[in-house]
């Protein structure tokens, strides 16, 4: 009797547990929709901000996300990729590695706003980048950067060995093994978590806060030393730093809202990808 | 004709003595079959004739193996050569996740040396060979992992002929299929002796005996018995292989 109470307080719990978290999820995303629904149009999107950002649409942040997102990944996926190629293939003592791994977890742990002061000492500051697209892109790729390398490790790690062996048996060198064999299995657990990574640096506001953004800027970036506008840092600012509440609340809103959609669409898209590729070559 | 000659071949992974003073003399154009109880260092045999050991650290390796005329552990020696002249075909079918005819080029795109045409020729002589081309020639750019486990490992086999070996190694290649598939493969082995000379590892006492002109006996890390099939198997010179074929132990 005591068991079976016991047992069933348990299975309450869990059903709390679970309840707890899904509504916790559905309230946060209604709120949003409910709040930024109603400013979202298509002018809402395509227009720069105007009279103090107190008016008009969130274009240009969405321009500089793009940019900051695409540049940051660009840069830390082929270092990344090669990293983990490196340090699975390639690097000799076991000792090594486990160091390099440490410092790579080490430096996924650290909080966002350090990457945003060390961006601005390293880039900023001391390569005299100046607060641009190209120092806040080099920020985010940092930040991504142990993130790809982790997953990177992963999707290598997860190739049979039975396909190099192969490889290696037909007359492969151990770089062709690599690139005709290793990596282009792993490809699509790699792409997957690339994708994922995208969603992340996009929605980072920190790393930028110091080495990128510009608080109001209605132009588009010409050149990578230009300020950009930026999403997330674009509702921090309207709603820490604006003067006109009443008007400005809803537009940071609706830019949450826009930056919900981006995000939920890029890792829905990496879902879609990584079922789509795993059901075309099992193994 | 010999085609591969082991002189005083001793074998140890660390601490552990895998091959003992190993001397065989491996005739072209024959199937060998090696036979022997799990652990006795077969597979180990077989991979020493193409190098694939050099990849277990504390590997130490003394004697020599001759295959033709060249010495394989000379320092000097090619591997890619080696493997593509030594083909290898593994216990589980394991094609590349690419297509069927990526999967029989990948020999050739490695080596870099023949044209598109030359390519495509090969990859349907060797299915052919292979006796898989009517099975797959309608479905070349599909995905390789689609094909039966019995088709895959045709496949693998395919793959390695396209490199145009003078050996083939196969370390049990029959043990993951279904019976069907077994005897397909069975056969295919006795089609390819015109060909290549084949070493094949078998834990089926039965199949080295339907399909082996030569047996050797392993036990221990020891060449025990080494000759003529028919003769091993009906008047065998060995306490130890006699009692292995009759079912003592393995
Ligand atoms: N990669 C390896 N590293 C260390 N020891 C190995 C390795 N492969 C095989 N061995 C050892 O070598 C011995 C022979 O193994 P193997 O040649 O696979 O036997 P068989 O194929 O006859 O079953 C075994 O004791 C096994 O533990
Ligand atoms: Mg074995």
């Amino acid at each position: 009797m005591k068991r079976k109470l016991f047992s069933l307080s348990g299975i309450v719990g869990l059903y709390t547990a679970v309840i707890l978290s899904i509504g916790f999820l559905i309230f946060f995303v209604i709120s949003i929709i409910v709040k930024g629904s109603s400013v979202i149009s298509w002018e809402f999107i395509t227009t720069a901000p105007r009279l103090g950002m107190t008016e008009g649409g969130i274009w240009p942040a969405l321009v500089g996300t793009f940019w900051l997102s695409f540049l940051a990944v660009i840069i830390s996926v082929p270092i990344g990729v090669f990293s983990a190629v490196y340090l699975f293939s390639y690097a000799k003592s076991t000792k090594w590695v486990s160091f390099v791994k440490i410092c790579v977890n080490t430096l996924a742990g650290v909080p966002s706003i350090i990457y945003g002061l060390f961006g601005m000492a390293l880039f900023v500051n001391m390569m005299g980048f100046e607060v641009s697209l190209l120092s806040g892109a080099l920020t985010l790729a940092v930040l991504a950067l142990p993130i790809v390398i982790n997953a990177s490790f992963e999707a290598l790690s997860s190739v049979s060995p039975d396909f190099m062996q192969a490889a290696y048996a037909l007359g492969a060198t151990k770089r062709q093994s690599i690139l005709r064999v290793l990596i282009p299995t792993a490809m699509p657990n790699i792409l997957t978590s690339v994708i994922l990574v995208t969603g992340r640096v996009a929605g980072e506001t920190a790393p930028i806060m110091f080495t990128a953004v510009a608080f109001y800027n209605r132009q588009l970036p010409k050149s990578l030393m230009d300020e950009v506008m930026a999403l997330p840092y674009h509702i921090f600012a309207l709603m820490t730093e604006g003067t006109h509440s009443a008007k400005q609340v809803p537009i940071a809103y609706g830019s949450a809202l826009v930056l919900l959609l981006l995000v939920l669409s890029i890792s829905s898209t990496a879902l879609i990808l990584r079922y789509r590729l795993r059901k075309k070559r099992q193994w | 004709m010999v085609k591969i000659r082991t002189s005083n071949l001793n074998l140890h992974f660390g601490d552990n003595h895998v091959l003992r003073d190993v001397n065989m003399e491996i005739q072209e154009k024959k199937v060998t079959a090696i036979i022997g109880p799990s652990g006795c260092g077969k597979s180990t045999l077989l991979r020493t004739f193409n190098r694939m050991n050099d990849f277990v650290d504390k590997l130490k390796i003394s004697g020599t193996i001759m295959v033709g005329d060249k010495d394989i552990y000379q320092d000097k020696m090619d591997l890619s050569r080696l493997r593509a002249k030594v083909g290898m075909v593994f216990q589980k079918p394991n094609p590349f996740p690419k297509t069927i005819f990526k999967n029989v080029a990948f020999g050739l795109e490695v080596q870099g040396k023949h044209s598109k045409c030359e390519v495509f020729s090969i990859v349907e002589e060797s299915l052919r060979a292979a006796w898989l081309w009517d099975e797959v020639k309608d479905r070349l750019h599909s995905p390789a992992m689609a094909l039966s486990g019995g088709q895959q490992q045709r496949l693998c086999i395919a793959r390695a002929l396209a490199n145009c070996p003078e050996v083939l190694l196969l370390d049990e290649p029959t043990s993951a299929l279904d019976p069907q598939s077994t005897a397909k493969i069975e056969e295919l082995c006795l089609a390819l002796k015109d060909r290549v000379s084949i070493l094949i590892v078998t834990h089926n006492i039965a199949q080295a005996g339907r399909i082996s002109d030569y047996t050797a006996f392993m036990y221990l890390g020891e060449l025990v018995e080494f000759g003529e099939t028919e003769k091993v198997f009906t008047v065998p010179k060995d306490k130890r292989t006699e009692a292995y074929l009759t079912g003592v132990f393995g």
